[in-house]
């Protein structure tokens, strides 16, 4: 017989003719350092068998020999690391890596090599290594324990991560549609073409870079012709929708709430050049109106002793790699079922010339027609057998097979041995239905097709064909398109009648299955060599049955246990085997020991595409006020504060921090001076009970202020404890205008709103957030009065028409403003709002009518500064979630005469405590030491620990007005205790003595900034 | 019990390791204990271990309506750590992490209990002040706590971005060298394990369904397994708290949220200690199995779904791949959610109620993992004396009445 072997040497296994790939592209990689060749649409792993390679990849645990099993996601032995330097990614599934030229791929987690790998010695002692070993041992001497761990963190893990940052670009994509279809095999293509003739807005999405589904893998016919052919015609009657949107190499990966599916996109499978300028992967955000799950199957493999070794793989793997990929994994195949579907395989490999040795079949005599035909070919079909050992280390040499007794349950008779390289394995299908566990639906277990199937949906979503165990092609076609109508037409698309009659197809009848989770053997699975059951986590059958025995015996538990399904395959190949094995061993319904979960994603998922482009510069918006640009060319030193960029002090040439602070402060003390003020939080507040809502969530009273008067207010939680602060402003009845801090603007914001939405419904009040609307100058100093005086302004700034917190409105220097007289410095200032467009125009007059004054910009520094001095508070600098107005010294803000929120609270007996912490200042003793922030307070600084802490420094700075340190602190019974000294417990064990006293330093009286 | 050991795991390698005993014993419930604990989680089996141990109750039994370990104590992020601000809390977490210290010896179970050190970062001025306060008020207390820079932090942590053109720079850090992991699941056999070798029965799928009080008096629990009565009802069943605490007519002021986590798939060891940022809401480490564990922010709706938003897991995969820059190709391996149930000064409840016999352990928000021996030992201790010990009598629920709240928001990992 003519081989039916490529006859050239570069790909041993390359089958003559055949396949989707193209010959005329060939591409050469390297595998752990060798220069091998595949074809443009290979996978790595087709390469890999191509060239004969079968030994890839060692186990996780027992450092075992092993190839590939799979043809898909569902692959747990052949985990690479693909690609070099910055671009290398470990992990990859070779199944899933499509081969580009010069791709470097390796071996992951063996050492010094694949071959020949050291720590293939725990194999070795792997009777000492039941599951759960770790939780038994290492734990003496107590203290070995990180030493133990060294070792076991270097055993573990499988390829490394990069060592640099990543240079490809990620991206994101939010989209709707009526109907997602999931899957482009016969099912999927089938409902698209359903409801994209009913004219619904599709997206087809499919994890393969081309439709088709198991369609490609295999040899089937419809309407009596190549499948391929019913595909092609499908893809350009899709692509000729304009509402229907194809994506390829495209994985949904997670089902969440309210229809919303998440659709990895792999745009660039080149792994060895960055994507530049194209992104590297994309992830769809879809929102659904119905979902189809097309999604499929994946082949059950069977379990026996030694079913691990490279050579024993999925039989829908082999028909894959010999009709898609024309390649030969084996010269000398068997096959191994439960079932009839392996048949197929038997078929296809015949078909490709590859002599089958022989068809072991659980079965005592399978005579469907797919058995028959494989007969009438002459291949042996020996029925009742099972394989109880693999020959063979490092590739299958041949296999070991025994007849089962009548019970099914034992085997008996003399073992026969069988000569190949290559076990086909079918234990039956496992419908894919993960996205549908994901969206809420549950699984029950179908005894006649020996799976579990999807159970009724918890959304808007419908699965049809395999991936609800409707086998069959005939049957996949024609839920599908039965679905593709029905979807359409709940997303209000056509009448839900399926327009064109199902293809014909020529189904070969299938004869059920005999459900076997594992192979009956002869020993029990504990004595028996390994039979695995999750590959890539090396668990066997018999770790399951120890396991539980010792109690892990429900799934749940077991899986935390032993860690099956824990692998980066997700147990694709070997949860539902656990669980038959589980039940087996209780004597149980599968069903009745527990669930598995299917957590997303279906398939790995890139962090970097999650993350999209919202890393570096853009993980957070910057906000930046208005005059940012000048700050800037004035060489301001920038201080995050929420998400916005403030100054925070404006050094000159030669100035350090401290010298360009106390400039400022002086500036503002002396002169004049001014601040951006702008990030501030600002809502408008308007409508019929604007007043009584402000006098709801204000501590003090606001019904009585008058039109054009300002007023600070103080907001406290439910719980009583200080919120948030800032000044009010009423520019009409019905209308005000209030400010937050910086950081507190949008919780105070939604704050607001839930009492409006929530509880007082009965409000009319209309809030906007108007912070980035105006821009605030605050400008400071006792000839702040003067240089507005000096701007062509309507506005009399006089003390006697311009008191001490009222507002006016008017033009100043030919802009339209707000001048309010407010002060956080405890000087003469005014604050002039205005649009944002305008407010670098305004600063820069300002500074230009300044200058004969000496005008001095200033930070936020300088302004904690100015502001500590007189005793203002910082709410989340000197408050912190626990402290009230009246800790607070702010006890003349609450109001006697109403409600408020937060009030009912300030009276429970804690908050009437004597020895609550209070506010306080401090000076060091020395008066040269600045306390840092954050020191504790003792009042005795030899007690031992715990030592008795009194309170804490709040804020603490040099004041240069002063010539001497201050400090604000929090201090139990603090008022009380002025004039008294409390420690400093400094960090490297000093004590430093400071008194207790007033929390204003400068110009207690105010006079100051009333003039 | 049945000693593990290296020893145990030779001579059982002879007869294939199948002769270990049942973890804990497969049981049908009786009819009446002295002690029905509700919620075989961490919390649950502690209490019920140290009630065993510390005050020799042992007529108990630990009610579990799914299986051992299936809630949080299954879900969470492993971090073990005890520098939170408050005197109150210190004590707590403190006494749990001597506890913890010796536990795996303790309960002869390896509980990996790996004290690789916690890295609390910050990424501002404010942030900078509240750590500062924090590592001075810890060290006070007696709990180490150190104050790093940006260079020591690089130092320790090589391949965290600690470029200062970082949208939020790294400023600093604490570092909690006792801090760590420990292997969640192992903690919760473990307690059960220890617990049932001193005669407490755990029986699963035992769902507590009401709970029966006469005179104001506790006298037992309905259950889907039928009544079993007891004098003494503690329930410690953190996301159903509510729903226990309704069926007492006690309403507690417990808010329930999604929180979800996330692993990567497992590499060769990349980092050693525990990484967390508030700011940046990043929080990392590396199991021993070689998978990056990441803990990810809360829903802010309230739920007992167990189910989160996608749009949680990527706010979080932005902050980790930004502090980490080199995670970037590694990908997402599976993530989950758990409930958590928090109290508003996010701080816990472990309290007797009015009702006589009535006890609660709850409200441990994110941060009840780290608790769960000292949590367990405090509330053996307030469920046998029917009073509480001094470490959590701060901790009642009286305080929502009298306004003793313990303000934890700025130490919880996770900002609620």
């Amino acid at each position: 017989m003519k081989s039916p072997l490529d006859s050239s040497r570069s790909q041993p296994y390359r089958l003559a003719t055949g396949g989707r790939i193209d010959r005329a592209k060939p591409l050469t990689f390297t595998f752990n350092g060798k220069r091998l060749q595949g074809y443009q649409g290979d996978t790595v792993a087709s390469a890999l068998l191509a060239n004969g390679v079968r030994l890839v990849g060692r186990s996780f645990k027992y450092h075992r020999p092993r190839g590939i099993v799979g043809s898909g996601p569902e692959e747990p032995n052949a985990i690479l690391q693909v690609g070099r330097g910055a671009l290398t990614t470990p992990n990859l599934q070779a199944t899933e890596v499509e081969l580009a030229e010069g791709l470097q791929a390796g071996s992951v987690n063996c050492w010094p090599s694949v071959e020949h790998d050291i720590g293939a010695i725990n194999g070795l002692f792997s009777r000492f290594l039941p599951p759960g070993f770790y939780y038994k041992t290492f734990m003496w001497p107590s203290r070995m324990w990180k030493t133990y761990e060294r070792f076991i963190r270097k055993a573990a893990g499988l390829g490394v991560s990069p060592k640099e940052p990543d240079p490809d670009r990620y991206d994101r994509m939010n989209t709707h549609c009526d109907v997602l279809v999931v899957g482009g095999g016969p099912a999927g293509l089938a409902a698209a073409l359903e409801a994209g003739r009913a004219g619904a807005r599709v997206i087809l999405a499919d994890e393969r870079r081309e439709l088709g589904g198991s369609l490609l893998d295999g040899r089937d016919e419809i309407d009596g012709a190549p499948a391929l052919e019913w595909v092609n015609a499908a893809s350009r009657e899709l692509a000729s929708m304009k509402e229907v949107r194809l994506l390829l190499r495209s994985t949904v990966f997670g089902y969440y709430d309210h229809n919303f599916l998440t659709v990895l996109q792999r745009l660039s499978t080149d792994s060895t050049s960055i994507s530049r300028p194209l992104i590297k992967e994309r992830v769809w955000r879809v929102r659904a109106k119905q979902v189809v799950l097309a999604t499929g199957a994946i082949e059950r493999p069977l379990v026996f002793p030694n079913n691990d070794r490279p050579g024993v793989m999925l039989a829908s793997a082999v028909s894959a790699y010999v009709n898609r990929y024309a390649v030969a994994p084996g010269s000398r195949p068997l096959v191994f079922t439960n079932n009839d579907s392996a048949y197929r395989t038997v078929l296809d490999l015949a078909e490709a010339g590859i002599p089958v040795q022989a068809v072991v079949d659980v079965r005592p005599e399978p005579n469907g027609p797919l058995p028959s035909r494989v007969k009438d070919m002459g291949i042996p079909v020996i029925g009742g057998h099972v394989i109880v050992d693999v020959k063979g280390t490092k590739r299958v040499k041949g296999v070991e097979i025994m007849s089962v007794d009548a019970s099914g349950e034992r085997v008996e008779g003399r073992r026969r041995s069988i000569r190949c390289d290559l076990v086909a394995v079918s234990g039956g299908w496992n419908p894919t239905v993960h996205l549908h566990c994901q969206s809420g639906g549950g699984t029950r277990y179908d005894g006649e097709k020996g799976c579990f199937v999807p159970d009724a949906p918890a959304q808007e979503e419908r699965s049809a064909g395999s991936s609800k165990g409707s086998f069959a092609l005939g049957d996949c076609l024609g839920e599908g398109l039965e679905v593709g109508a029905e979807a359409a037409r709940a997303a209000g698309f056509g009448d839900g009648r399926v327009s064109t009659p199902v293809p014909t197809v020529e189904d070969r009848a299938e004869e059920p299955l005999k459900a076997m989770w594992v192979a009956p053997s002869r020993r029990p699975p504990v004595r028996e060599h390994k039979q695995f059951v999750d590959m890539q986590e090396d668990v066997t059958a018999g770790d399951i049955v120890l396991a539980a025995r010792e109690g892990y015996d429900s799934m749940q538990l077991l899986n935390r246990y032993t860690t099956l399904g824990f692998g980066t395959d997700q147990g694709k190949l070997g949860n539902v085997n656990g669980m038959g094995v589980l039940a087996n061993h209780l004597g149980a319904d599968i069903e009745s020991v527990g669930t598995i979960t299917f957590r997303p994603p279906y398939t790995s998922v890139t962090f970097g595409a999650i993350a999209g482009r919202e890393i570096g510069g853009l993980l957070d918006p910057v906000r930046k006020t208005a005059i940012h640009r000048w700050h800037i060319e004035h060489r301001a030193v920038m201080e995050d504060v929420g998400q916005w960029k403030r100054p925070w002090y404006y050094p000159q040439p030669g100035e350090s921090m401290e010298d360009a602070v106390n400039r400022e402060c002086m500036a503002a003390r002396n002169a004049v001076a001014l601040l951006d003020q702008s990030t501030l939080g600002k809502i408008d507040v308007q409508g019929p009970d604007a007043a009584e809502f402000l006098n709801r969530v204000y501590t003090n009273n606001w019904l009585k202020l008058g039109i054009g008067r300002a007023r600070y207010g103080l907001m406290l939680s439910e719980d009583g404890m200080v919120m948030d602060d800032g000044v009010v402003i009423r520019h009409g009845e019905q209308h005000f205008y209030l400010t937050t801090t910086t950081g507190g603007a949008a919780s105070v914001f939604s704050w607001l709103e839930r009492w409006l939405q929530t509880e007082w419904p009965e409000l009319e009040v209309y809030l906007t957030s108007v912070t980035e609307r105006w821009s605030t100058i605050a400008l400071v100093g006792p000839h702040s009065r003067k240089l507005l005086q000096d701007l062509d302004s309507d506005i009399n700034f006089e003390k006697s028409s311009f008191p001490f917190m009222s507002i006016h409105s008017g033009s100043l220097a030919g802009f339209p403003v707000q001048v309010m007289r407010v002060s956080f410095s405890g000087e003469l200032a005014f604050e002039i709002n205005i649009e944002s467009d305008l407010a670098l125009a305004m600063w820069q007059a300002l500074m230009k009518a300044g200058e004969e004054y000496d005008i001095t910009p200033y930070g936020t520094e300088a302004m904690h500064v100015l502001r500590a001095e007189k005793g203002f508070i910082i709410v989340g600098q000197d408050t912190d979630g626990s402290m009230t107005p009246v800790d607070m010294g702010m006890g003349w803000l609450l109001s006697k005469d109403k409600d408020y929120l937060g009030k009912r609270s300030l009276s429970r007996s804690d908050c009437v405590r004597k020895d609550r912490k209070q506010l306080v200042g401090l000076l060091s003793t020395d008066g040269t030491t600045i306390l840092p922030e954050g020191t504790q307070l003792v009042d005795d600084p030899s007690a031992g620990i715990p030592v008795p802490i009194s309170g804490h420094v709040t804020s603490s700075y040099a004041s240069a007005c002063l010539g001497h340190p201050i400090a604000l602190a929090l201090v139990k019974a603090g008022r009380a205790r002025k004039g008294s000294i409390i420690y400093a417990a400094l960090r490297d064990g000093r004590h430093v003595k400071a008194e207790i006293v007033s929390p204003v330093f400068y110009d207690p009286q105010g006079e100051r900034q009333r003039v | 019990m049945k000693k593990y050991s290296l020893y145990g795991l030779i001579r059982n390698s002879f007869n294939h390791q199948e002769n270990w005993p049942r973890v804990w014993r497969s049981l049908q419930p009786k009819v009446e204990y002295d002690v029905i604990i509700v919620g075989a989680g961490g919390h649950g089996l502690a209490t019920a271990y140290y009630l065993a141990k510390e005050h020799g109750v042992t007529n108990v039994a630990v009610l579990e309506k799914g299986y051992v370990g299936g809630g949080s104590v299954g879900r969470n992020t492993t971090i073990v750590r005890s520098n939170y601000l408050w005197d109150e809390t210190s004590y707590l977490y403190e006494m749990s992490m001597k506890l913890w210290e010796g536990l795996s010896q303790e309960l002869n179970f390896n509980l990996m209990f790996s004290q690789r050190g916690v890295l609390n970062l910050f990424h501002n001025e404010q942030e900078k002040r509240d750590t500062a306060r924090r590592v001075n008020s810890n060290r006070l207390n007696g709990i180490d706590a150190e104050l790093l820079n940006t260079e020591q932090v690089k130092k320790l942590v090589p391949i965290l971005n600690t470029s200062p053109d970082a949208r939020y720079p790294v400023l600093g850090a604490s570092l909690q060298r006792r801090g760590g992991t420990a292997r969640h699941d192992a903690v919760a056999w473990g307690f059960a394990r220890a617990a049932d070798a001193r005669g407490v029965d755990i029986i699963q799928n035992c769902e507590v369904t009401g709970i029966r009080i006469e005179g104001g008096q506790v006298t037992g629990v309905d259950t889907t397994r039928g009544i079993i009565k007891a004098r003494k009802v503690a329930v410690a069943v953190a996301a159903d708290t509510s729903t226990l605490a309704s069926m007492a007519g006690l309403r507690l002021p417990i808010d329930t949220h999604p929180l979800q986590a996330l692993v990567s798939e497992p590499i060769k060891p990349v980092m050693h200690t525990v990484v967390m940022s508030n700011a940046v809401h990043a929080y990392v480490s590396q199991t021993d199995k070689g998978e990056l564990i990441i803990g990810a922010g809360i829903d802010h709706y309230n739920g007992f779904g167990m189910r989160g938003s996608y749009s949680i897991i990527e706010g979080t995969m932005e902050a980790v791949v930004d502090v980490f820059p080199i995670f970037s190709r590694l990908r997402l391996l599976r993530h989950w959610a758990g409930s958590v149930d928090i109290c508003p000064d996010a701080s816990p409840i472990i309290s007797k109620t009015h009702v006589k016999g009535l006890y609660f352990n709850c409200g441990w928000g994110t941060g009840g993992f780290k608790a769960t021996p000292g949590s367990g030992w405090v509330y053996a201790y307030t469920i046998a004396r029917d009073q509480p010990h001094p470490l959590n009598e701060p901790f009642s629920i009286e305080r929502f009445t009298t306004g003793y709240l313990i303000d934890e928001h700025g130490a919880a990992a996770v900002a609620h």
